[in-house]
């Protein structure tokens, strides 16, 4: 086994240096051509990674590992829930390392912070459309060095310059001498060679696979059901789990009769938790039959009458009386006009990815072993030592692919829950949540009161602009150091404090609200942004309406100074023949955000029925996320996002009574389905400038967008989400 | 003891006969290819085909199935409209999470077994059953159409003329 010593400092330090947690900062990363200072690259030189490596010749850095034989192992720092980060992040690293990508298998990285963080996070984490952005220099470079060091081995062996040597497939050759040598016969050589401290970046001119459509990696196995998922995965000697779960969060278990549930053939064991009470059996049939089975008392707790009837209340009354904090001020706010305003409510809102919240866990008496599909693997690890008593180094985490995340695999409650239940027993255990289980007990999106409004000049453009979001913190509880000093959490106003428009006179402030102790909320696909540009871009319609202006034109007249956006609506107004004439109960709206590192705009066109049924006809895009990694990905993610976002929007509302959520699965928890969807139009700007986030930009423009084309065709203005509950309320 | 026929071979499982077929599938005969969504047919994550129709494991007591043939993702492909379906899904690069695929897969192939050049109405109907949360719907009705026609489909992003990759050419190991 040989290994490259770690150089220092470590990238714990590094990482610090960035300021940790940080929604919307675009890391530096230039597309052009770069000498650029390495980052350290720790090696992989602890016990977790060293497991995971499989003992390569040749590790240059915690990503790539050279065997001598077979294709070149890539270990991917983000995880893949859909949104093809490991076909973008290998492509990155194949790219400076001149292999193609029928040359590599992927492997999911092992719990470790100092190896596989995502700078913008902070942390081992994959969520708020990060990963390309922290990343996209990251890899190149971690590809680059591995390649200077495989040249370096071959001109030592050959005695030649190294500038004399080219690559081509993971070869290295010499011209001259016509001598040439793979990857692995080079790499014990190569590991014995000094890691440089400056790499060259290629130019974009040369690249082979950045930029042009690449076929993902994991799709082959994806169509014949041979990728595994976290609810796949069997181990030997393991029982199938449910839990019946308080149906108020914070309430306890008062008595439990199980007699009806242990009588059930293929019942293993009943586990008394504080909160619930699992049900293990041979498979997950038995597992559920003795669960339903199971008589439970329960101690409803302090949460037994809230409802949403009472959040929302409490929320318009923090509006008003309290005291919120100032994320962005410029300008003079005290300008003469008229002053138009109005309030937007957001409700709140499950994940519901498809494959239901599980996990396979044994606990032994000297370790645990996890198997999970995680966006946190760290964090899995973390809740895994605190239940079991074990130091983290013996919680051992086998990430797998992720059957959809959104934000709900972000949190590690459910893998908290499945150590509980595996500790209890002296088998492995597989917890599978039920759908009725994902929706009633998700750690769901908070709900928003935001109080916006402008003053406009006597051509109804805005001259003042003031918006005032009331909602819950998700950040205070996920990632409190990330709070800003003063108690501000940037998330609140993303999308909200700095709008692509020229608004000289702008106040954005966050009034802080209390969810009641044990109702924990979280981070959903898009998340600020999605509830901010709902709001922004809506009032935006609302001001043009009020001046008499058509919505495209009067956004032009705001985007005089801002061409990169202004190019974008002008490329869908273009695209989508805004101006072609309609029918009657047709409408077309449209909507734009700079959010992600990205910009985007959308138009929708819908037709609204007699009975207001919502029907969407087509769709326009627009995206200029900067350098474009993989414009499949690209097209795949803005289509994707906007069908998550208009699901929520028109249909999606999780809403308490007594306590308790009131809906259970999806035939009262809706998703848009393909009947229900219409062509999408993706049109990618060619850019250089930096790279931008993707995974959420299409979700969070698609609610607002919608709301629009629902005004253009009933008049109605939908200030209160979802759309089909306020035109039924209209 | 029940017998159940899957993919062409007979397995007897010693189950009750009101268990649903999707967790003989996934947890006695080890086929973990169709999926668990949401256990009251909603969603199309679970189907599978019982005599060439597309219906929803989850809630299909296996002991009914006795004398019937169960074609689960992991064998379609043997069967001439199956094949052109996982062609063209990989063709026109559908797939996001993959979660609900097999489930969307099956269903597209039983459509194309039995409407050869499926309109998009027809397409609506028997597709409306197969929630994919990653919303893959446009790419899925392209794929479907190209899987019927032959004909490569226009995408904006991938070059039709390139080959897929081939199934297995690059494994992501556990």
């Amino acid at each position: 086994m040989t290994r490259q010593a770690c150089p220092a400092p470590s990238r714990r330090a590094v990482l610090r240096g960035t300021g940790g947690f940080a929604l919307g900062f675009l890391l530096a990363g230039r597309v052009g051509p770069a000498v650029a200072s390495v980052s350290p690259f720790p090696a992989p030189d602890n016990a977790a990674a060293a497991a995971a490596d499989g003992h390569p010749e040749f590790a240059p850095n915690a990503f790539i590992r050279i065997d001598r034989t077979g294709p070149v192992r890539l270990v991917m720092p983000n995880v893949e829930m859909g949104q093809g980060i490991y076909t973008s992040e290998a492509a990155l690293i194949a790219e400076e390392l001149d292999l193609d990508l029928d040359q590599v298998t992927l492997e999911h990285a092992p719990p470790n912070n100092e190896l596989y963080a995502t700078a913008l996070l902070g942390e081992q984490a994959t969520g708020g459309s990060t990963s390309s952005r922290a990343n996209w220099l990251l890899l190149r470079q971690a590809g680059a060095v591995a390649r200077a060091m495989l040249v370096g081995a071959a001109a030592q062996k050959w005695t030649v310059d190294a500038a004399t040597l080219s690559v081509e497939r993971g070869v290295v050759h010499h011209a001259a001498s016509g001598r040439s040598a793979a990857y692995g016969e080079l790499a014990e050589a190569a590991a014995q060679q000094p890691v440089p401290t400056k790499v060259t970046l290629k130019s974009p001119k040369d690249f082979r696979l950045l930029g042009k459509p690449l076929r993902r990696l994991d799709t082959p196995q994806k169509v014949d059901g041979a990728m595994p998922f976290g609810i796949d995965i069997r181990v030997p000697g393991m029982m199938t789990a449910c839990v019946v779960a308080c149906p108020t969060n914070g309430g306890r278990v008062a008595s439990v009769d199980d007699a009806a549930a242990r009588a059930i053939p293929g019942v293993k064991d009943v586990i008394r938790l504080d909160d619930g009470v699992a049900v293990t059996g041979e498979h997950f049939w038995a597992a559920k039959s003795g669960a339903d089975a199971l008589r439970i008392v329960w101690d409803r707790g302090p949460n037994a009458d809230f409802s949403t009837a009472v959040l929302f209340s409490q929320l318009e009354q923090t509006s008003r009386t309290g005291k919120p904090i100032v994320a962005r001020q410029v300008g003079d706010l005290n300008q003469p006009g008229k002053t138009i305003e109005a309030i937007y409510q957001l409700p709140m809102l499950a994940h519901a990815p498809m494959e239901p919240l599980n996990a396979v866990v044994h606990v032994r008496p000297d370790a645990c072993e996890i198997w999970v599909g995680t966006q946190v693997p760290v964090r899995v690890q973390n809740i895994a030592a605190k239940v079991t008593g074990l130091p983290t180094d013996k919680v051992i985490v086998h990430n797998q692919y992720l059957g959809g995340g959104f934000g709900r695999r972000l949190e590690e409650d459910s893998v908290g829950q499945a150590v509980r239940v595996a500790k209890a027993v002296d088998y492995p255990v597989k917890l599978i949540w039920t759908r009725e289980q994902d929706i009633q007990h998700d750690i769901p999106r908070p709900a928003y009161y935001d109080h916006i409004a402008a003053i406009v000049n006597t051509d109804g453009m805005p001259v003042a602009w003031t918006d005032r979001v009331t909602g819950a913190s998700v950040l205070r509880r996920w990632a409190p150091q990330a709070v800003r000093a003063d108690g501000f959490d940037p998330d609140t106003t993303e999308g909200a404090d700095e709008p692509p428009y020229d608004l000289p006179n702008l106040q954005a402030e966050w009034v802080p609200f209390e969810m009641p102790k044990g109702l924990p909320i979280g981070w959903w696909r898009g998340v600020g942004p999605t509830h901010n540009l709902f709001k922004v871009e809506s009032f935006i319609d609302e001001l043009a309406h009020a001046a008499g202006k058509d919505p495209v034109v009067y956004r032009r007249a705001l985007l005089q100074k801002n061409p990169r956006v202004l190019a974008l609506l002008d490329l869908v107004a273009d695209k989508s023949a805004w101006d072609s004439p309609r029918p009657t109960r047709v409408g077309r709206g449209i909507a734009l955000g700079s959010v992600f590192g990205s910009h985007v705009c959308v138009m929708v066109e819908i037709e609204v029925s007699p009975e207001r049924e919502v029907h969407l006809r087509r769709s326009v895009a627009a995206i200029d996320c900067g350098f474009v990694i993989n414009p499949n990905t690209v097209e795949a993610q803005i289509q994707g996002g906007l069908i998550f976002g208009w699901t929520g929007a028109l249909y999606s509302q999780l809403t308490y009574e007594q306590g308790a959520v009131q809906q259970n699965n999806f035939n009262d928890y809706r998703m848009m389905r393909i009947n229900e969807t219409p062509p999408i139009e993706v049109h990618i700007v060619k850019s250089s400038a930096d790279v931008g986030g993707i995974g959420e930009v299409g979700t969070a423009i698609a609610a607002p967008a919608l709301g629009n084309a629902v005004f253009s065709a009933t008049g109605i203005r939908v200030r209160k989400l979802p759309i089909l509950a306020a035109l039924e309320a209209a | 003891m029940i017998t159940v026929t899957v993919n062409s071979r007979d397995h007897v499982v010693d189950v009750p006969e009101d268990m649903p077929l999707l967790w003989v599938l996934r947890d006695v005969i080890g086929l973990t290819g169709t999926k668990f969504g949401c256990g009251i047919a909603q969603c199309g994550a679970c189907t599978v085909h019982v005599d060439g129709q597309a219906v929803r494991s989850c809630v299909l007591p296996v002991g009914s199935l006795s004398g019937h043939r169960i074609t689960t993702v992991e064998a379609v492909g043997e069967t001439a409209a199956g094949k052109r379906i996982q062609d063209a899904w990989l063709d026109i690069e559908v797939v996001q999470c993959g979660y609900c695929q097999s489930g969307q897969i099956m269903s597209a192939s039983a459509l194309l077994a039995h409407v050869p050049d499926p309109s998009d109405a027809d397409i609506d109907a028997a597709m409306a059953g197969n929630i994919c949360r990653c919303g893959t719907y446009v790419r899925i009705r392209q794929a479907i159409k190209q899987a019927a026609t032959g004909q490569t489909v226009a995408m904006q992003t991938i070059a039709n003329t390139a080959p897929p990759m081939a199934a297995g050419a690059s494994k992501s190991t556990q």
